[in-house]
């Protein structure tokens, strides 16, 4: 039974690293089988990791400043090369994090008229921006949920409420005040256990404006299905959930704000 | 692409590492500032076709001991932090937090050592040759490090750790 050879702590920490080759992974595997604390605690160890770069990657994507890129020897004048390079590099980290790459949002998009469209838009790029947020993913967090919809409802100047999404097995995180075409708009953000997250902007429509049907717009790899109903548009976005999930979930919100 | 292009390059990686290292972004951008500087001063005496990482690693740890050893000098060091809040960590959002708080309780040397394993992913040789430490020391580091966070993401303290050899 207890044949396998205790490994060392180091050996522990290895395996913890994946960086162990597969005789002595099989063997750790068969040890850490008849010792449950043992793999109770390589198994945090893993966790930590992920949490690490769960909290530390996203600074890979923030720009670099100026002042930093001077220190390292660009001179002014080929400062805007340098950021171009930099560019690239924030493109392959925000890539490695959200799925998308970042040079086809510097591609600059066919200027859309129609309003709803542009609403759509917006909403993609607030998605893209506050979702991949570790720390600060919202302003206000669902444990103020009361507070958060009496804020957001004031300051956009509709009333405002965050749909209940349980049934589609999110949870509210919070919400946060946006900049938007001709005022204040609102994101509320929810996530999934997995931590999949989908983002609603809901802003205040002028009036005589009319309904419209569900469309669907695709920004990059941001999906995002969109309406205008009653004094509200909506903008529902996300890059993790797929097409027909986004779609159900946007027709529990629809149903729910109806 | 020659050495200063590639020293731009792993501005971001520099930045993450410091961020984790001290905490605040600006603290943090000081010292990934400081340490260019002293790199690009002292560019030639990096050896061509060596980890130009690992060197500018080294650099950037060199810069941080004394920067420490520095504020120590001249300010009194708060005594002791506050304990982390008991509290059960469920989900990831909570796991993160609570983590952003235990790491930087951590001693600095176990700190550096287990930030670049996990982050940059350097092998343990690597860590040692960054770090001018024997890798028996790297791999007691990380040990240490990976315990003690543990110790603290379960509410325990560090005071009853259990020892790792």
């Amino acid at each position: 039974m207890s044949e396998a050879r205790q490994p060392t702590e180091a050996e522990l920490q290895a395996y913890a690293d994946g960086r162990v080759d597969p005789d002595q992974k099989a063997a750790i595997d068969a040890w850490l089988a008849e010792h449950p604390d043992e793999a109770e605690r390589i198994e945090a160890y893993r966790r930590f990791d992920e949490g690490l770069r769960k909290l530390y990657d996203p600074v890979l994507a923030e720009a670099v400043p100026g002042r930093l890129m001077r220190s390292a020897g660009v001179s002014r004048s080929w400062l805007p090369m340098a950021k171009a390079a930099g560019w690239l590099v924030i493109g392959l980290a925000i890539g490695v994090l959200a799925g998308w790459q970042l040079h086809e949002w510097r591609t600059p998009p066919p200027v859309a008229a129609d309003p709803a469209a542009v609403m759509a838009r917006r909403a993609a790029m607030a998605h893209a921006t506050y979702s991949p947020e570790v720390r600060h993913p919202v302003e206000v967090g669902a444990d103020q949920e009361q507070h958060l919809v009496t804020w957001l409802s004031k300051r956009v100047g509709a009333k405002v409420r965050a749909p209940r999404l349980d049934e589609a097995g999110m949870s509210l995180v919070g919400g946060r005040l946006l900049p938007g075409e001709s005022g204040p708009v609102a994101q509320f953000m929810y996530q999934t256990p997995a931590g999949r997250r989908i983002t609603l902007y809901v802003r205040a429509e002028a009036r005589g404006h009319r309904d419209t049907a569900f469309r669907y717009a695709r920004e990059n790899n941001v999906g995002v299905f969109y309406w205008i109903d009653g004094e509200c548009g909506y903008a529902l976005a996300s890059a993790d959930l797929a097409k027909d999930e986004l779609q159900r979930v946007a027709t529990l919100i629809y149903k729910q704000l109806d | 692409m020659n050495e200063a292009e590639r020293l731009v390059e792993l501005i971001p990686r520099l930045r993450r590492y410091a961020r984790a290292l001290v905490g605040d972004r600006a603290t943090a951008d000081d010292l990934v500032q400081d340490t260019l500087e002293r790199a690009w001063a002292k560019l030639h005496l990096y050896r061509r076709g060596t980890d130009l990482r690992a060197w500018l690693f080294t650099v950037m740890h060199n810069v941080h001991v004394n920067r420490v050893r520095a504020a120590r000098a001249t300010d009194q060091l708060e005594e002791d932090m506050p304990e982390l809040a008991q509290r059960a960590s469920q989900g990831d959002a909570l796991l993160v937090r609570d983590l952003d708080r235990a790491i930087s309780r951590l001693p600095d040397e176990q700190r550096a050592v287990l930030l670049l394993v996990t982050l940059e992913e350097m092998s343990y040789d690597t860590v040692a040759r960054t770090l001018e430490i024997p890798i028996g020391t790297v791999m007691s580091r990380l040990s240490r490090a990976r315990e003690k966070l543990r110790a603290m993401m379960l509410g325990q303290g560090a005071t009853r750790l259990k020892v790792v050899k």
